[in-house]
């Protein structure tokens, strides 16, 4: 699904990098662009969208230098999973708190 | 100067205690509705963005899950509205886009027409009965890829067989065909020669659905054909698995949306003959108190957010725009699901959190 650019062996140690994820649109993208704008660790993060039919989106990541744009990429992953898992705890109880409710 | 810097650092450090001055707190928490357009829309998400006045806006999810809190408003099986606060619009927006185009339902996919003597042609009918929402778990099928054969794994057979008739007392009966005529073929396909739709169980689909609704339209009152006497339709229509990304038809939501949770302040006391002005022009909005002063009701009823837009046309006024104030909470969403009846609202939620945790988990996997 996420492929880095072609180029030089050593990418882990890339601190800029542009990822293309096939099968995604802004619905992942602008939401890891949310959270890796979030860490001070990264310095820029932008996607695009290239051509409407094709189903790809780039997202570009630098980092200061302290990480890889991998590693921020995974450190993002890390806290939309975060904040989904806990949406759906705050949603759950609120649904039950709902049903409890008396009926007006 | 050595001494400016001095005032400066020590600025900087009241910021850092106390969050960010007045109107910029104001900016990043709210869009303030103007008479012609609305202020400050974007959000400030970069983690430098206050850093000059000592404020981290990094990603915090301590702050995050202690700020967020959700309220339901009205849940009924097909619809719900809730209160999203704390949250931010990359997130809602994945979400809400994640309803409509990829949590997965059931609709009929193939129409395979043994006869059609009926008004309507046989690739307009074909069309309309695929946007019928069928009543089937999405979770008990596979999705069937192209090159898949069709199973009792991943399709659902229903059938359609009407014919018009005029009785002898004159009276035209089947002379609509509505939804509620599918019949289910829990065995699999009548014709599967031609449809190559083979059931290996011969028990079919029987123990699958088990306590479950016969498959068959959520709404059993959709008309699908109008017929005259002597005018036919029989045909099969096979329903697989699919996301609203490939055809609305699999959208499992009339629609979803979220809207931001409006506001109206006070700038000053507004008091005396301007207080009664006001309250004359949006009673439901505004009320005089005690002693003649203005003050703001809850904004969230129909009748007052119908006189919002009127609230906005007084900022053409200069006079109003010092003394009242129309804005936008930017992470309150108040968020409504309309299921299309397939499954209950609160179910596409959760399903939508699942997915787009599902799509960081993926592509964190392959990195």
């Amino acid at each position: 699904m996420a492929e880095q650019q072609p180029g030089p062996s050593g990418a882990e140690t890339y601190t800029g990098t542009t990822f293309a994820i096939e099968d995604e649109d802004h619905t992942l993208a602008n939401s890891l662009r949310f959270f890796l704008n979030k860490n001070p660790n990264v310095a820029f993060c932008g996607y695009s969208i290239p051509h409407p039919t094709e189903h790809v989106v780039n997202l570009r990541v630098q980092t200061t230098g302290e990480v890889t744009a991998a590693a921020a990429v995974r450190s993002a992953c890390a806290d939309l999973k975060q904040v989904c898992a806990h949406v759906g705890g705050v949603f759950d109880a609120a649904v039950a708190e709902f049903k409890a409710r008396p009926a007006e | 100067m050595p001494g400016e810097k001095k005032h400066k650092e020590k600025k900087k450090k009241e910021h850092a205690q106390q969050g960010l001055p007045e109107h910029l707190e104001k900016q990043r928490k709210y869009v303030i509705c103007g008479p012609d357009k609305n202020y400050y829309t974007s959000t400030e998400t970069a983690a430098s963005e206050y850093l000059s006045l000592g404020v981290d806006n990094a990603w915090d999810f301590g702050a995050f899950a202690a700020g967020l809190s959700i309220k339901v408003n009205r849940m009924s099986e097909e619809s719900m509205e809730f209160d999203l606060i704390g949250a931010d619009p990359a997130v809602a927006n994945a979400l809400r886009r994640i309803l409509i185009s990829e949590v997965p339902t059931v609709a009929i996919e193939h129409v395979f027409i043994v006869n059609n003597t009926s008004i309507i042609q046989d690739e307009v009918l074909a069309h309309r009965l695929g946007l019928v929402p069928l009543n089937v778990d999405p979770a008990l099928l596979e999705p069937k890829g192209a090159e898949d054969a069709a199973s009792e794994r991943n399709t659902v057979v229903l059938r359609l067989r009407v014919a018009c008739r005029r009785e002898s007392d004159g009276a035209v009966v089947n002379d609509v065909v509505k939804s509620g005529a599918f019949e289910w073929l829990h065995h699999g396909s009548d014709l599967p020669e031609e449809t190559k739709c083979r059931f290996t169980d011969p028990a079919g689909q029987k123990a699958a659905f088990e306590g479950r609704p016969k498959p068959g339209a959520v709404d059993k009152g959709i008309l699908l054909a109008k017929l005259r006497p002597g005018q036919e339709i029989e045909l099969e229509a096979h329903c697989i698995k699919g996301t609203g990304r490939e055809h609305a038809k699999w959208s499992p939501v009339a629609t979803a949306w979220y809207r931001l949770c409006p506001e109206v302040a006070l700038l000053r006391e507004v008091e005396g003959e301007e207080a009664a002005e006001l309250a004359a022009e949006a009673d439901a909005v505004f009320g005089v108190g005690q002693g003649g002063k203005l003050f703001v009701r809850d904004v969230r009823t129909p009748a007052a957010e119908r006189q919002l837009e009127r609230v906005r046309r007084l900022l053409e006024q200069p006079r109003w725009r010092e003394a009242i104030e129309f804005r936008k909470r930017k992470d309150h969403f108040i968020f409504t699901i309309e299921s299309t009846g397939a499954l209950r609202p609160e179910v596409l939620f959760k399903q939508a959190l699942a997915i787009l945790a599902d799509k960081a988990e993926r592509l964190e996997k392959r990195l």
